[in-house]
Protein backbone atom coordinates (compact mmCIF):
# COMPACT_ATOMS: atom_id res chain seq x y z
CA UNK A 1 0.00 0.00 0.00
CA UNK A 2 1.40 3.38 -0.92
CA UNK A 3 0.40 6.08 1.94
CA UNK A 4 0.00 9.49 0.86
CA UNK A 5 1.47 11.92 3.28
CA UNK A 6 -0.24 15.02 4.74
CA UNK A 7 -0.29 17.59 6.52
CA UNK A 8 -2.93 19.28 8.97
CA UNK A 9 -1.72 22.41 9.59
CA UNK A 10 -1.73 22.82 5.47
CA UNK A 11 -5.43 21.46 5.71
CA UNK A 12 -6.23 24.08 8.23
CA UNK A 13 -3.96 27.26 7.16
CA UNK A 14 -5.77 26.48 3.46
CA UNK A 15 -9.46 25.82 5.32
CA UNK A 16 -8.98 28.89 7.47
CA UNK A 17 -7.94 30.88 3.31
CA UNK A 18 -11.06 29.31 1.78
CA UNK A 19 -13.76 30.30 5.24
CA UNK A 20 -11.80 33.73 5.27
CA UNK A 21 -12.88 34.42 1.39
CA UNK A 22 -16.46 33.01 1.54
CA UNK A 23 -17.39 34.97 5.51
CA UNK A 24 -16.11 37.77 6.47
CA UNK A 25 -16.83 37.31 10.09
CA UNK A 26 -13.82 35.08 10.30
CA UNK A 27 -11.52 36.53 11.44
CA UNK A 28 -8.01 34.42 13.00
CA UNK A 29 -5.92 34.85 16.44
CA UNK A 30 -2.49 33.91 17.29
CA UNK A 31 0.07 34.26 19.99
CA UNK A 32 3.70 34.42 18.38
CA UNK A 33 3.53 30.67 16.58
CA UNK A 34 1.42 31.63 13.31
CA UNK A 35 4.17 31.07 10.91
CA UNK A 36 4.93 27.32 13.16
CA UNK A 37 1.29 26.92 12.46
CA UNK A 38 0.45 28.57 9.38
CA UNK A 39 -2.00 30.87 10.22
CA UNK A 40 0.40 33.27 9.23
CA UNK A 41 -0.92 32.27 5.74
CA UNK A 42 -4.28 33.61 6.93
CA UNK A 43 -3.12 36.71 8.02
CA UNK A 44 -0.86 37.36 4.86
CA UNK A 45 -4.17 37.43 2.62
CA UNK A 46 -5.70 39.20 5.48
CA UNK A 47 -4.15 41.29 7.44
CA UNK A 48 -6.87 43.29 9.01
CA UNK A 49 -8.52 40.47 10.43
CA UNK A 50 -5.76 38.64 11.92
CA UNK A 51 -4.51 39.27 15.30
CA UNK A 52 -1.19 38.32 17.23
CA UNK A 53 -1.47 39.23 20.45
CA UNK A 54 1.91 37.90 21.24
CA UNK A 55 3.10 35.33 24.04
CA UNK A 56 -0.50 35.96 26.26
CA UNK A 57 -3.01 32.88 25.60
CA UNK A 58 -5.09 34.07 28.17
CA UNK A 59 -5.36 37.13 26.77
CA UNK A 60 -6.02 35.93 23.57
CA UNK A 61 -9.12 33.65 24.43
CA UNK A 62 -10.75 36.98 25.57
CA UNK A 63 -10.31 39.16 23.59
CA UNK A 64 -11.92 36.09 20.86
CA UNK A 65 -14.83 36.31 23.34
CA UNK A 66 -15.66 40.15 22.61
CA UNK A 67 -14.95 39.42 19.21
CA UNK A 68 -17.55 36.87 19.17
CA UNK A 69 -19.61 38.80 21.34
CA UNK A 70 -19.02 41.92 18.64
CA UNK A 71 -20.53 39.21 15.81
CA UNK A 72 -17.59 37.51 15.21
CA UNK A 73 -16.05 33.91 14.28
CA UNK A 74 -12.82 34.03 15.88
CA UNK A 75 -10.42 31.01 14.78
CA UNK A 76 -7.89 30.86 17.68
CA UNK A 77 -4.74 29.10 17.37
CA UNK A 78 -1.48 28.03 19.06
CA UNK A 79 0.49 24.81 20.45
CA UNK A 80 -2.38 22.24 22.36
CA UNK A 81 0.33 22.89 25.78
CA UNK A 82 -0.56 26.70 26.03
CA UNK A 83 -4.52 26.52 24.59
CA UNK A 84 -6.08 24.86 26.80
CA UNK A 85 -2.73 24.57 29.34
CA UNK A 86 -2.72 28.09 30.27
CA UNK A 87 -6.44 29.63 29.26
CA UNK A 88 -8.79 26.81 31.08
CA UNK A 89 -10.37 29.58 33.03
CA UNK A 90 -10.97 32.34 29.87
CA UNK A 91 -12.20 29.19 28.03
CA UNK A 92 -14.45 28.17 30.75
CA UNK A 93 -15.58 31.58 31.81
CA UNK A 94 -15.57 33.84 28.75
CA UNK A 95 -16.32 31.20 26.15
CA UNK A 96 -18.04 28.28 27.09
CA UNK A 97 -20.55 29.77 29.84
CA UNK A 98 -21.93 32.06 27.29
CA UNK A 99 -21.46 29.36 24.71
CA UNK A 100 -19.96 31.84 22.14
CA UNK A 101 -18.76 31.01 18.83
CA UNK A 102 -15.40 30.71 19.10
CA UNK A 103 -12.98 27.95 17.65
CA UNK A 104 -10.03 27.48 19.38
CA UNK A 105 -8.40 25.09 17.40
CA UNK A 106 -4.77 23.76 18.84
CA UNK A 107 -1.60 22.14 17.17
CA UNK A 108 0.90 20.00 17.65
CA UNK A 109 -1.51 18.18 20.44
CA UNK A 110 -0.28 14.46 21.83
CA UNK A 111 3.68 13.38 21.48
CA UNK A 112 4.11 14.97 18.30
CA UNK A 113 6.03 17.72 19.44
CA UNK A 114 8.87 14.68 19.91
CA UNK A 115 12.31 16.34 21.16
CA UNK A 116 10.94 19.14 23.02
CA UNK A 117 10.09 16.96 25.56
CA UNK A 118 6.93 17.29 28.20
CA UNK A 119 6.28 20.80 28.49
CA UNK A 120 5.64 20.69 24.63
CA UNK A 121 3.49 17.73 24.85
CA UNK A 122 -0.15 17.39 25.81
CA UNK A 123 -1.97 14.14 27.53
CA UNK A 124 -4.52 16.02 29.35
CA UNK A 125 -6.13 19.18 26.73
CA UNK A 126 -8.55 16.98 25.47
CA UNK A 127 -10.26 15.59 29.03
CA UNK A 128 -9.84 19.44 30.55
CA UNK A 129 -11.98 20.78 27.51
CA UNK A 130 -14.13 17.47 27.62
CA UNK A 131 -15.51 18.05 31.23
CA UNK A 132 -16.72 21.99 30.39
CA UNK A 133 -20.15 22.21 29.42
CA UNK A 134 -20.91 23.76 25.88
CA UNK A 135 -17.50 22.70 24.39
CA UNK A 136 -17.75 20.25 21.39
CA UNK A 137 -14.20 18.61 21.17
CA UNK A 138 -12.59 17.11 17.33
CA UNK A 139 -9.46 15.62 16.95
CA UNK A 140 -8.93 14.71 13.17
CA UNK A 141 -7.16 11.88 11.68
CA UNK A 142 -5.79 13.25 8.46
CA UNK A 143 -5.43 16.52 6.62
CA UNK A 144 -9.02 15.75 4.73
CA UNK A 145 -10.77 15.49 7.91
CA UNK A 146 -9.33 18.44 9.33
CA UNK A 147 -10.30 20.62 6.20
CA UNK A 148 -13.98 19.04 6.25
CA UNK A 149 -13.83 19.24 10.34
CA UNK A 150 -13.23 22.91 10.61
CA UNK A 151 -15.50 23.91 7.74
CA UNK A 152 -18.46 21.78 9.35
CA UNK A 153 -17.36 23.62 13.09
CA UNK A 154 -17.36 27.14 11.28
CA UNK A 155 -20.89 25.75 9.91
CA UNK A 156 -21.98 24.75 13.35
CA UNK A 157 -22.76 27.89 16.05
CA UNK A 158 -20.85 27.29 19.57
CA UNK A 159 -17.51 26.80 21.10
CA UNK A 160 -15.29 24.21 20.08
CA UNK A 161 -11.76 23.04 20.42
CA UNK A 162 -9.87 21.21 17.73
CA UNK A 163 -6.89 19.52 18.45
CA UNK A 164 -4.36 18.77 15.60
CA UNK A 165 -1.21 17.13 15.08
CA UNK A 166 2.23 18.38 14.35
CA UNK A 167 2.75 15.18 12.56
CA UNK A 168 2.59 14.63 8.60
CA UNK A 169 -0.14 11.61 8.60
CA UNK A 170 -0.61 8.85 6.55
CA UNK A 171 -4.14 10.41 4.23
CA UNK A 172 -7.38 8.04 5.71
CA UNK A 173 -10.06 9.80 3.82
CA UNK A 174 -10.07 11.26 -0.04
CA UNK A 175 -10.65 15.03 -0.65
CA UNK A 176 -12.96 16.34 0.17
CA UNK A 177 -14.38 14.10 3.34
CA UNK A 178 -18.15 14.06 3.48
CA UNK A 179 -17.55 14.32 7.42
CA UNK A 180 -20.07 15.74 10.02
CA UNK A 181 -19.22 16.65 13.27
CA UNK A 182 -20.88 14.25 15.91
CA UNK A 183 -20.59 11.64 13.35
CA UNK A 184 -18.24 8.81 13.74
CA UNK A 185 -16.64 7.36 10.22
CA UNK A 186 -16.97 3.42 10.36
CA UNK A 187 -13.52 2.91 8.33
CA UNK A 188 -13.74 -1.04 8.49
CA UNK A 189 -17.13 -3.15 9.09
CA UNK A 190 -15.55 -6.39 11.17
CA UNK A 191 -17.33 -8.89 14.03
CA UNK A 192 -15.30 -9.69 16.50
CA UNK A 193 -13.85 -6.94 17.86
CA UNK A 194 -14.38 -2.99 17.65
CA UNK A 195 -11.02 -0.38 17.64
CA UNK A 196 -12.45 2.98 17.71
CA UNK A 197 -9.61 5.86 17.49
CA UNK A 198 -9.39 9.50 17.15
CA UNK A 199 -6.64 11.60 15.69
CA UNK A 200 -3.59 9.76 14.41
CA UNK A 201 -3.81 6.54 16.13
CA UNK A 202 -6.69 6.34 13.36
CA UNK A 203 -4.34 5.00 10.78
CA UNK A 204 -2.79 2.85 14.04
CA UNK A 205 -6.05 1.09 13.77
CA UNK A 206 -6.83 0.47 10.35
CA UNK A 207 -3.13 -1.20 9.95
CA UNK A 208 -3.80 -3.11 13.39
CA UNK A 209 -7.02 -4.30 11.90
CA UNK A 210 -5.23 -5.47 8.79
CA UNK A 211 -2.88 -7.83 10.28
CA UNK A 212 -5.38 -9.12 12.57
CA UNK A 213 -7.46 -10.05 10.01
CA UNK A 214 -4.28 -12.51 8.81
CA UNK A 215 -4.53 -13.87 11.67
CA UNK A 216 -8.26 -14.75 11.28
CA UNK A 217 -9.88 -11.70 13.77
CA UNK A 218 -12.02 -9.37 12.07
CA UNK A 219 -11.81 -6.12 13.88
CA UNK A 220 -14.66 -3.27 12.85
CA UNK A 221 -12.71 0.18 12.79
CA UNK A 222 -14.36 3.53 13.80
CA UNK A 223 -12.99 7.15 13.81
CA UNK A 224 -14.53 9.10 16.64
CA UNK A 225 -13.23 12.12 15.51
CA UNK A 226 -15.79 13.88 17.68
CA UNK A 227 -14.89 12.74 21.24
CA UNK A 228 -18.08 15.29 22.36
CA UNK A 229 -20.59 14.85 21.65
CA UNK A 230 -19.60 11.64 21.13
CA UNK A 231 -21.43 9.39 18.37
CA UNK A 232 -23.04 6.86 21.03
CA UNK A 233 -25.66 5.20 18.19
CA UNK A 234 -22.28 4.33 16.37
CA UNK A 235 -20.37 2.65 19.39
CA UNK A 236 -23.42 0.81 20.69
CA UNK A 237 -24.34 -0.43 17.55
CA UNK A 238 -20.15 -1.76 17.68
CA UNK A 239 -20.57 -2.84 20.80
CA UNK A 240 -23.45 -5.23 20.13
CA UNK A 241 -22.09 -6.60 17.06
CA UNK A 242 -18.95 -7.00 17.92
CA UNK A 243 -19.19 -7.58 22.28
CA UNK A 244 -15.88 -5.57 23.23
CA UNK A 245 -14.40 -2.91 22.39
CA UNK A 246 -10.78 -1.79 21.84
CA UNK A 247 -9.96 2.37 22.00
CA UNK A 248 -6.97 4.31 21.03
CA UNK A 249 -5.46 7.93 21.44
CA UNK A 250 -2.74 9.99 21.39
CA UNK A 251 -3.06 10.91 25.13
CA UNK A 252 -3.83 10.05 28.61
CA UNK A 253 -6.22 7.21 29.16
CA UNK A 254 -8.04 9.13 31.60
CA UNK A 255 -11.27 11.51 30.56
CA UNK A 256 -10.09 11.27 26.81
CA UNK A 257 -11.68 8.99 23.98
CA UNK A 258 -11.58 5.57 26.23
CA UNK A 259 -13.18 7.13 28.96
CA UNK A 260 -15.88 8.36 27.10
CA UNK A 261 -16.37 5.08 25.26
CA UNK A 262 -16.33 3.59 28.57
CA UNK A 263 -18.45 5.60 29.79
CA UNK A 264 -21.24 4.86 27.10
CA UNK A 265 -21.37 1.40 27.15
CA UNK A 266 -21.24 0.79 30.60
CA UNK A 267 -24.56 2.09 30.90
CA UNK A 268 -26.20 1.72 28.05
CA UNK A 269 -24.97 -2.04 26.73
CA UNK A 270 -21.79 -3.29 28.87
CA UNK A 271 -19.01 -4.53 27.07
CA UNK A 272 -15.40 -4.90 27.54
CA UNK A 273 -13.62 -1.85 26.92
CA UNK A 274 -9.80 -1.90 26.90
CA UNK A 275 -8.04 1.46 26.50
CA UNK A 276 -4.85 2.38 24.51
CA UNK A 277 -3.25 5.48 25.15
CA UNK A 278 -0.82 7.14 28.24
CA UNK A 279 -1.45 5.36 30.66
CA UNK A 280 -1.28 8.54 33.36
CA UNK A 281 2.14 9.98 32.46
CA UNK A 282 3.91 12.58 30.74
CA UNK A 283 6.27 11.86 27.47
CA UNK A 284 9.63 13.18 27.47
CA UNK A 285 12.18 14.15 24.66
CA UNK A 286 12.54 11.48 21.71
CA UNK A 287 11.41 11.58 17.79
CA UNK A 288 7.69 11.02 17.81
CA UNK A 289 7.84 7.57 16.53
CA UNK A 290 10.44 6.75 19.29
CA UNK A 291 7.56 7.90 21.44
CA UNK A 292 4.73 6.36 20.31
CA UNK A 293 7.22 2.92 20.63
CA UNK A 294 8.02 3.57 23.97
CA UNK A 295 4.53 4.46 25.46
CA UNK A 296 3.09 1.90 23.53
CA UNK A 297 0.62 3.77 21.26
CA UNK A 298 0.91 1.02 17.96
CA UNK A 299 -0.48 -1.10 16.04
CA UNK A 300 1.11 -3.93 17.82
CA UNK A 301 -0.47 -2.63 21.28
CA UNK A 302 -3.76 -2.35 19.30
CA UNK A 303 -3.64 -5.88 18.35
CA UNK A 304 -2.33 -7.50 21.94
CA UNK A 305 -5.65 -5.26 22.90
CA UNK A 306 -7.96 -6.64 20.27
CA UNK A 307 -6.14 -10.43 20.41
CA UNK A 308 -6.60 -10.62 24.62
CA UNK A 309 -10.61 -9.36 24.60
CA UNK A 310 -11.32 -12.18 21.90
CA UNK A 311 -9.14 -14.54 23.69
CA UNK A 312 -11.26 -13.97 27.22
CA UNK A 313 -14.52 -14.93 25.21
CA UNK B 1 -19.37 74.20 27.22
CA UNK B 2 -19.96 70.52 27.74
CA UNK B 3 -20.14 70.48 31.21
CA UNK B 4 -23.39 73.29 31.48
CA UNK B 5 -25.09 70.67 30.14
CA UNK B 6 -24.77 67.91 32.32
CA UNK B 7 -28.07 67.24 34.01
CA UNK B 8 -26.62 67.00 37.30
CA UNK B 9 -29.49 67.10 39.79
CA UNK B 10 -31.09 64.17 37.38
CA UNK B 11 -28.16 61.54 37.37
CA UNK B 12 -27.61 62.64 41.39
CA UNK B 13 -31.24 61.38 41.48
CA UNK B 14 -30.24 58.04 39.71
CA UNK B 15 -27.27 57.60 41.97
CA UNK B 16 -29.50 57.46 44.96
CA UNK B 17 -32.07 55.16 43.43
CA UNK B 18 -29.41 52.45 41.86
CA UNK B 19 -27.66 53.06 45.80
CA UNK B 20 -30.85 52.21 47.79
CA UNK B 21 -31.56 49.47 44.80
CA UNK B 22 -27.89 47.83 45.63
CA UNK B 23 -28.77 47.75 49.64
CA UNK B 24 -32.54 46.64 49.16
CA UNK B 25 -31.29 43.68 46.50
CA UNK B 26 -28.37 42.56 49.26
CA UNK B 27 -30.34 42.31 51.96
CA UNK B 28 -33.00 40.72 50.11
CA UNK B 29 -30.40 38.20 48.69
CA UNK B 30 -28.98 37.37 51.89
CA UNK B 31 -25.39 37.58 50.23
CA UNK B 32 -24.06 39.73 47.83
CA UNK B 33 -21.10 41.84 47.39
CA UNK B 34 -22.20 45.26 48.45
CA UNK B 35 -18.93 47.34 48.76
CA UNK B 36 -17.64 47.12 45.33
CA UNK B 37 -21.01 48.07 43.94
CA UNK B 38 -21.21 51.12 46.24
CA UNK B 39 -18.26 52.33 44.83
CA UNK B 40 -19.02 52.39 41.58
CA UNK B 41 -22.19 53.97 41.31
CA UNK B 42 -21.38 57.32 40.41
CA UNK B 43 -19.61 55.96 37.50
CA UNK B 44 -22.46 53.29 36.12
CA UNK B 45 -24.88 56.47 36.22
CA UNK B 46 -22.60 58.55 34.56
CA UNK B 47 -22.09 56.71 31.44
CA UNK B 48 -25.70 55.29 31.52
CA UNK B 49 -27.81 57.87 32.18
CA UNK B 50 -24.74 60.54 30.02
CA UNK B 51 -22.75 59.09 27.95
CA UNK B 52 -23.74 55.89 26.21
CA UNK B 53 -25.62 55.83 22.74
CA UNK B 54 -27.39 52.75 24.28
CA UNK B 55 -31.44 52.09 23.92
CA UNK B 56 -32.61 49.81 26.54
CA UNK B 57 -35.99 48.68 24.29
CA UNK B 58 -33.05 47.41 21.31
CA UNK B 59 -30.23 45.71 23.54
CA UNK B 60 -29.09 44.00 20.60
CA UNK B 61 -28.69 47.24 18.38
CA UNK B 62 -24.98 46.92 16.99
CA UNK B 63 -24.17 50.76 17.00
CA UNK B 64 -24.79 50.85 20.82
CA UNK B 65 -22.11 51.36 22.82
CA UNK B 66 -20.82 49.02 24.86
CA UNK B 67 -19.90 48.52 28.89
CA UNK B 68 -18.41 45.08 30.15
CA UNK B 69 -18.17 44.90 33.99
CA UNK B 70 -15.06 42.94 34.50
CA UNK B 71 -15.20 43.02 38.36
CA UNK B 72 -17.94 41.06 38.04
CA UNK B 73 -18.83 40.71 41.94
CA UNK B 74 -20.46 44.37 41.58
CA UNK B 75 -23.03 42.52 39.53
CA UNK B 76 -25.63 44.53 42.25
CA UNK B 77 -24.74 47.89 40.41
CA UNK B 78 -25.05 46.80 37.22
CA UNK B 79 -28.36 45.39 37.49
CA UNK B 80 -29.52 48.00 39.02
CA UNK B 81 -28.75 50.23 36.67
CA UNK B 82 -30.08 48.30 33.85
CA UNK B 83 -33.28 48.18 35.61
CA UNK B 84 -33.58 51.96 36.54
CA UNK B 85 -32.43 52.73 32.42
CA UNK B 86 -35.24 50.38 31.95
CA UNK B 87 -33.90 47.09 30.47
CA UNK B 88 -35.98 45.02 32.90
CA UNK B 89 -38.23 45.83 36.02
CA UNK B 90 -37.21 47.06 38.79
CA UNK B 91 -39.26 45.03 40.41
CA UNK B 92 -37.03 41.87 39.59
CA UNK B 93 -33.86 43.28 41.09
CA UNK B 94 -35.78 41.16 44.36
CA UNK B 95 -34.91 37.94 42.80
CA UNK B 96 -30.82 38.47 42.31
CA UNK B 97 -28.92 35.43 43.34
CA UNK B 98 -32.02 33.24 43.48
CA UNK B 99 -33.33 29.80 42.40
CA UNK B 100 -34.42 30.46 38.45
CA UNK B 101 -33.84 33.95 38.11
CA UNK B 102 -31.33 35.33 35.58
CA UNK B 103 -29.82 37.34 37.69
CA UNK B 104 -27.61 35.35 38.87
CA UNK B 105 -24.43 35.89 41.49
CA UNK B 106 -22.48 37.35 38.60
CA UNK B 107 -23.45 39.35 35.06
CA UNK B 108 -25.05 36.42 32.87
CA UNK B 109 -25.84 37.35 29.14
CA UNK B 110 -29.14 36.21 30.05
CA UNK B 111 -29.89 39.45 31.28
CA UNK B 112 -30.70 41.81 28.62
CA UNK B 113 -27.88 44.68 28.96
CA UNK B 114 -25.35 42.31 30.37
CA UNK B 115 -22.65 42.69 27.31
CA UNK B 116 -20.31 40.22 29.50
CA UNK B 117 -20.52 37.45 31.64
CA UNK B 118 -17.49 38.65 33.85
CA UNK B 119 -16.71 37.32 37.39
CA UNK B 120 -13.73 35.72 37.09
CA UNK B 121 -11.33 38.41 37.17
CA UNK B 122 -9.15 39.54 34.67
CA UNK B 123 -10.64 38.73 32.13
CA UNK B 124 -12.85 41.60 31.08
CA UNK B 125 -10.78 44.05 29.38
CA UNK B 126 -9.55 41.38 26.99
CA UNK B 127 -13.43 41.09 26.34
CA UNK B 128 -13.37 45.04 25.51
CA UNK B 129 -10.53 44.50 23.25
CA UNK B 130 -12.30 42.07 21.00
CA UNK B 131 -15.41 44.48 21.03
CA UNK B 132 -13.20 47.43 20.42
CA UNK B 133 -11.54 45.35 17.46
CA UNK B 134 -14.73 44.16 16.10
CA UNK B 135 -15.94 47.85 16.22
CA UNK B 136 -13.16 49.15 14.06
CA UNK B 137 -13.24 46.46 11.30
CA UNK B 138 -17.31 47.30 10.79
CA UNK B 139 -16.09 50.79 11.04
CA UNK B 140 -18.71 51.68 13.31
CA UNK B 141 -18.53 54.24 15.84
CA UNK B 142 -19.53 53.11 19.36
CA UNK B 143 -17.37 53.09 22.22
CA UNK B 144 -16.26 50.18 24.20
CA UNK B 145 -15.90 50.70 28.07
CA UNK B 146 -14.50 48.24 30.83
CA UNK B 147 -14.89 48.81 34.81
CA UNK B 148 -12.09 46.98 35.99
CA UNK B 149 -11.41 46.54 40.08
CA UNK B 150 -8.19 48.00 41.56
CA UNK B 151 -8.10 44.15 43.27
CA UNK B 152 -7.63 43.14 39.43
CA UNK B 153 -4.75 44.51 38.84
CA UNK B 154 -3.65 41.82 40.77
CA UNK B 155 -4.68 39.66 37.19
CA UNK B 156 -1.37 38.38 34.88
CA UNK B 157 -4.04 39.12 32.12
CA UNK B 158 -5.00 42.58 32.85
CA UNK B 159 -1.44 43.81 31.72
CA UNK B 160 -1.15 40.90 28.75
CA UNK B 161 -4.77 43.20 27.90
CA UNK B 162 -3.49 46.43 28.45
CA UNK B 163 -0.13 45.81 26.33
CA UNK B 164 -2.41 45.16 23.54
CA UNK B 165 -4.79 47.50 23.70
CA UNK B 166 -2.05 49.95 22.58
CA UNK B 167 -0.71 47.72 20.38
CA UNK B 168 -4.34 47.96 17.99
CA UNK B 169 -4.84 51.74 18.99
CA UNK B 170 -7.98 50.96 20.76
CA UNK B 171 -9.04 54.64 21.14
CA UNK B 172 -12.59 53.49 20.81
CA UNK B 173 -11.55 52.14 24.39
CA UNK B 174 -11.97 53.45 27.77
CA UNK B 175 -11.19 51.75 30.29
CA UNK B 176 -11.97 52.83 34.37
CA UNK B 177 -10.32 51.51 37.46
CA UNK B 178 -12.22 51.40 40.75
CA UNK B 179 -9.89 52.54 43.07
CA UNK B 180 -11.43 51.90 46.48
CA UNK B 181 -8.22 50.60 47.70
CA UNK B 182 -9.47 47.46 49.22
CA UNK B 183 -9.97 43.67 47.85
CA UNK B 184 -11.32 40.71 49.78
CA UNK B 185 -8.33 39.94 52.19
CA UNK B 186 -7.70 43.84 53.01
CA UNK B 187 -5.77 47.13 52.08
CA UNK B 188 -4.39 46.66 48.38
CA UNK B 189 -1.28 47.99 49.22
CA UNK B 190 -1.11 45.71 51.81
CA UNK B 191 -1.84 42.52 50.13
CA UNK B 192 -0.62 43.27 46.42
CA UNK B 193 0.80 46.82 46.41
CA UNK B 194 -0.05 48.02 42.99
CA UNK B 195 0.57 51.63 43.07
CA UNK B 196 2.49 53.93 41.53
CA UNK B 197 -0.76 52.96 39.19
CA UNK B 198 -1.01 55.73 36.69
CA UNK B 199 2.60 55.03 36.20
CA UNK B 200 1.87 52.18 35.51
CA UNK B 201 -0.81 52.57 32.69
CA UNK B 202 1.37 55.24 30.91
CA UNK B 203 4.19 52.54 31.08
CA UNK B 204 1.65 50.55 28.40
CA UNK B 205 0.99 53.93 26.61
CA UNK B 206 -2.02 54.70 27.87
CA UNK B 207 -3.81 57.90 28.14
CA UNK B 208 -4.36 58.16 31.93
CA UNK B 209 -6.77 60.53 33.76
CA UNK B 210 -7.50 60.46 37.48
CA UNK B 211 -10.45 61.75 39.23
CA UNK B 212 -12.57 61.27 42.03
CA UNK B 213 -14.86 59.07 40.94
CA UNK B 214 -17.84 60.15 42.92
CA UNK B 215 -17.97 63.44 41.49
CA UNK B 216 -19.99 63.04 38.52
CA UNK B 217 -18.27 66.30 36.49
CA UNK B 218 -15.14 65.13 37.12
CA UNK B 219 -16.12 61.39 35.34
CA UNK B 220 -17.92 62.82 32.65
CA UNK B 221 -15.00 65.32 31.91
CA UNK B 222 -12.85 62.45 31.61
CA UNK B 223 -15.19 60.50 29.44
CA UNK B 224 -15.24 63.27 26.82
CA UNK B 225 -11.69 63.84 26.96
CA UNK B 226 -11.20 60.06 26.55
CA UNK B 227 -13.31 59.79 23.75
CA UNK B 228 -11.49 62.88 21.53
CA UNK B 229 -8.12 61.07 22.25
CA UNK B 230 -7.08 59.40 19.09
CA UNK B 231 -4.79 56.19 18.23
CA UNK B 232 -4.32 55.48 22.22
CA UNK B 233 -6.77 53.46 24.94
CA UNK B 234 -7.72 55.77 27.83
CA UNK B 235 -7.88 54.83 31.59
CA UNK B 236 -9.46 56.59 33.73
CA UNK B 237 -8.76 55.78 37.76
CA UNK B 238 -11.75 56.53 39.24
CA UNK B 239 -10.51 57.41 43.09
CA UNK B 240 -13.77 55.68 45.13
CA UNK B 241 -14.77 54.37 48.70
CA UNK B 242 -15.79 50.60 49.00
CA UNK B 243 -19.38 51.06 50.75
CA UNK B 244 -19.91 54.19 49.98
CA UNK B 245 -22.92 56.25 51.28
CA UNK B 246 -23.02 53.98 54.03
CA UNK B 247 -20.86 54.65 57.20
CA UNK B 248 -20.16 51.85 58.72
CA UNK B 249 -19.24 50.00 55.46
CA UNK B 250 -17.15 52.27 54.30
CA UNK B 251 -13.63 51.55 54.60
CA UNK B 252 -14.22 47.83 56.12
CA UNK B 253 -13.55 44.84 53.61
CA UNK B 254 -15.54 43.33 55.57
CA UNK B 255 -18.21 44.39 53.29
CA UNK B 256 -16.58 43.44 50.41
CA UNK B 257 -18.65 40.37 50.29
CA UNK B 258 -21.29 40.45 52.83
CA UNK B 259 -25.06 41.85 53.21
CA UNK B 260 -25.94 44.03 55.30
CA UNK B 261 -29.85 42.89 56.98
CA UNK B 262 -32.98 43.72 56.07
CA UNK B 263 -33.80 46.24 59.07
CA UNK B 264 -30.59 47.87 58.78
CA UNK B 265 -30.88 48.36 55.12
CA UNK B 266 -34.87 49.84 55.41
CA UNK B 267 -33.07 52.45 57.79
CA UNK B 268 -30.59 53.44 55.50
CA UNK B 269 -32.60 53.72 52.27
CA UNK B 270 -35.23 55.97 54.28
CA UNK B 271 -32.28 58.15 55.26
CA UNK B 272 -30.72 58.48 51.91
CA UNK B 273 -33.80 59.02 50.13
CA UNK B 274 -34.64 62.01 52.87
CA UNK B 275 -30.90 63.49 51.78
Amino acid sequence: MLLQMSSMRDAYADALLELGSKDTRVVVLGADTSVSIKTSLFSDRYPERFFNVGIAESNMIGIAAGLALAGKIPFVSTYSAFVPGKCLDQIRNAVAYPNLDVKIVSSHGGLTVGPDGASHQTVEDVAAIRAIPHMRVVVPADASATSALVSESWRTPGPFYIRLSRATVPEIYSSPADLEIGRAEVLREGSDVAIIACGVMVNEAVEAAESLSKEGIFAEVIDSHTLKPLDSDTILKAAKKTGGIVTAEEQSIIGGLGSAVAETVSESYPVPVSRVGLHDTFGESGEHKELMMKYGLTPLEIMKASRKLVASR
Amino acid sequence: MEQAQIPTGMLLQKAVKVRTDILEMVAEAKSGHPGGSLSAVEVLVSLFFYKMRHDPKRPDWPDRDRFVLSKGHAAPVLFATLAESGYFPVSELKTLRKLNSRLQGHPDLRVPGVEFPGGSLGIGLSAAIGMALAGKLDRKGYRVYALLGDGEMDEGETWEAAMAASKFKLDNLTAIVDRNGIQQDGLTEQIMPIEPLGYKWKAFNWHVLEVDGFDLRQVIDALEKAESMRNRPTVIIAHTVKGKGVSFMEWDPAYHGKAPDKDTVRKLVEHMRKE
